[in-house]
């Protein structure tokens, strides 16, 4: 029987489950390697050589090396553990959760002061809220892919 | 005996225990989180209790993806605090409660519920900040918390997490085994997390305000209907990182069975990604 995944209809979201966990496994465990200073130094000095030390996936390094967070998170990533890695940039968790949306951080928090996401049309895949697949991204970015 | 004399539920945002450190507590956007806390506080002051039992989440720092516990006791004397990648937060070290910590691993087990027996664990921002929130900023060499804290970790990370009517079962497990205790403490059961947050992919930033506030309400009048709600809708009205939630089931299980008296609540939007959710409840 495989695994139960009610989840899969939520929009614009990752369920770190059993699945993602033994995709992510040595990324995240790569992760994990720069809660120390010497790792984070020798990563910041040679990104890729540090990266070429782990058996990740090619597009796992590619996912780290542009700080794309929502790639690594399709390819197994959890955000605590992710979080590592902006901890070694200087990102606080809000600059990170804001980087997987297309906002400017300024965009970001703006949303959060002003209540949030809404959860109107967020529940459900093909509903019409800010989340769904059809109105990515979001904010500047999206401005640019429209070519506004 | 020892007794469970008040149950207290808070948010753990990272960011708050930042804003603590910093000393940017008294800036606008932070004071309407800590003017949340001001009675609570004042209240933890008047009614400090020997031992805090805290029920939180680790966020991978005390456990990688190498051994995932869904249920950690922590039983060692003292706790360090974790380097969580940005440097360990500058507050005292967590002392432990081993005695008591053991007994309750004793009976929680012997009455079916498989608890992992942690000896060493540092202890991340969903401890700390809890402990921050409710005792103001603390010198972390020259002050102390004001007693010891036993630390509870549940995974709501990996799933499969617990399920809230487990957690709310394991609740009264630990409520009965503090019963039995010989020594006459008061104890407290902290419940962390959440309240509606969502940290990662395009629906990062969702908050339910009118779904969190039914909770609360929820959690003080009816517990155990609360506690069949599945994860999926956790998941769906209040974001990937609401599942947090469900450890609040485990403190508010361990209260007596009658209506406690509620002493403060509070809620709040944003604190960074978080609605922000508090209560105490005492024990009638």
């Amino acid at each position: 029987m495989p695994l139960e995944k009610p989840y899969l209809d939520v929009p614009g979201t990752t369920i770190f489950d059993a699945e993602q966990s033994r995709r992510g496994y040595w990324l995240n465990q790569f992760c994990m390697s720069l809660m120390k200073a010497e790792n984070r130094a020798r990563f910041k000095a040679n990104e890729r050589a540090y990266l070429d030390e782990w058996p990740m996936s090619e597009e796992q390094k590619q996912a780290v090396l542009a700080r794309d967070l929502n790639r690594c998170m399709r390819t197994g990533g959890n955000i605590y553990f992710l979080a590592k890695i902006g901890a070694t940039d200087g990102k606080s968790f809000q600059q990170m959760a804001g980087s997987m949306t297309g906002m400017t951080e300024e965009e970001y928090r703006d949303m959060m002061v002003k209540g949030g996401r809404s959860i109107e049309g967020n529940r459900y895949l093909g509903e019409d809220g800010d989340a769904q697949p059809h109105r990515q991204p979001q904010g500047a970015a999206g401005r640019v892919a429209k070519g506004a | 005996m020892a007794r469970i004399t008040a149950s207290v539920y808070t948010s753990h945002v990272p960011a708050i225990g930042a804003a603590l450190d910093l000393g940017k507590n008294h800036e606008p956007y932070w004071q309407k989180v800590f003017a949340g806390y001001e009675f609570s506080k004042q209240w933890l002051r008047e009614n400090r209790p020997d031992v805090i039992f805290l029920v939180y989440n680790d966020h991978a720092n005390a456990f990688s993806l190498d051994i995932i516990p869904t249920f950690a006791i922590g039983t060692a004397a003292e706790f360090a605090i974790a380097d969580e990648g940005w440097g360990p937060r500058p507050v005292p070290k967590v002392i432990g409660h081993p005695e008591l910590a053991s007994h309750i691993a004793q009976s929680v087990i012997q009455d079916d519920f498989d608890l992992t027996i942690v000896n060493r664990m540092d202890v991340d921002h969903g401890l700390t900040v809890p402990l921050s929130l409710m005792c103001g900023a603390l010198d972390p060499a020259k002050d102390a918390w004001p007693c010891p804290v036993i630390p509870f970790a549940v995974n709501v990370v990996q799933y499969p997490v617990p399920s809230g009517r487990r957690c709310f079962r394991l609740g009264r497990a630990i409520r009965k085994a503090v019963a039995s205790y010989d020594e006459p403490l008061k104890v407290q059961i902290w419940g962390t997390g959440g309240m509606s947050h969502q940290l990662q992919g395009p629906r990062a930033g969702l908050i339910n305000a009118e779904w969190d506030n039914r909770f609360l309400d929820r959690l003080i009048a009816e517990p155990e209907q609360l506690a069949e709600v599945p994860h999926i809708d956790y998941v769906r009205e209040a974001g990937s990182e609401g599942i947090e939630l469900v450890m609040w089931l485990i403190a508010r299980g361990a209260m007596n069975d009658d209506l406690p008296r509620v002493r403060h609540r509070f809620f709040h939007v944003p604190a960074s990604n978080t609605a922000v959710g508090h209560l105490i409840l005492e024990n009638a």
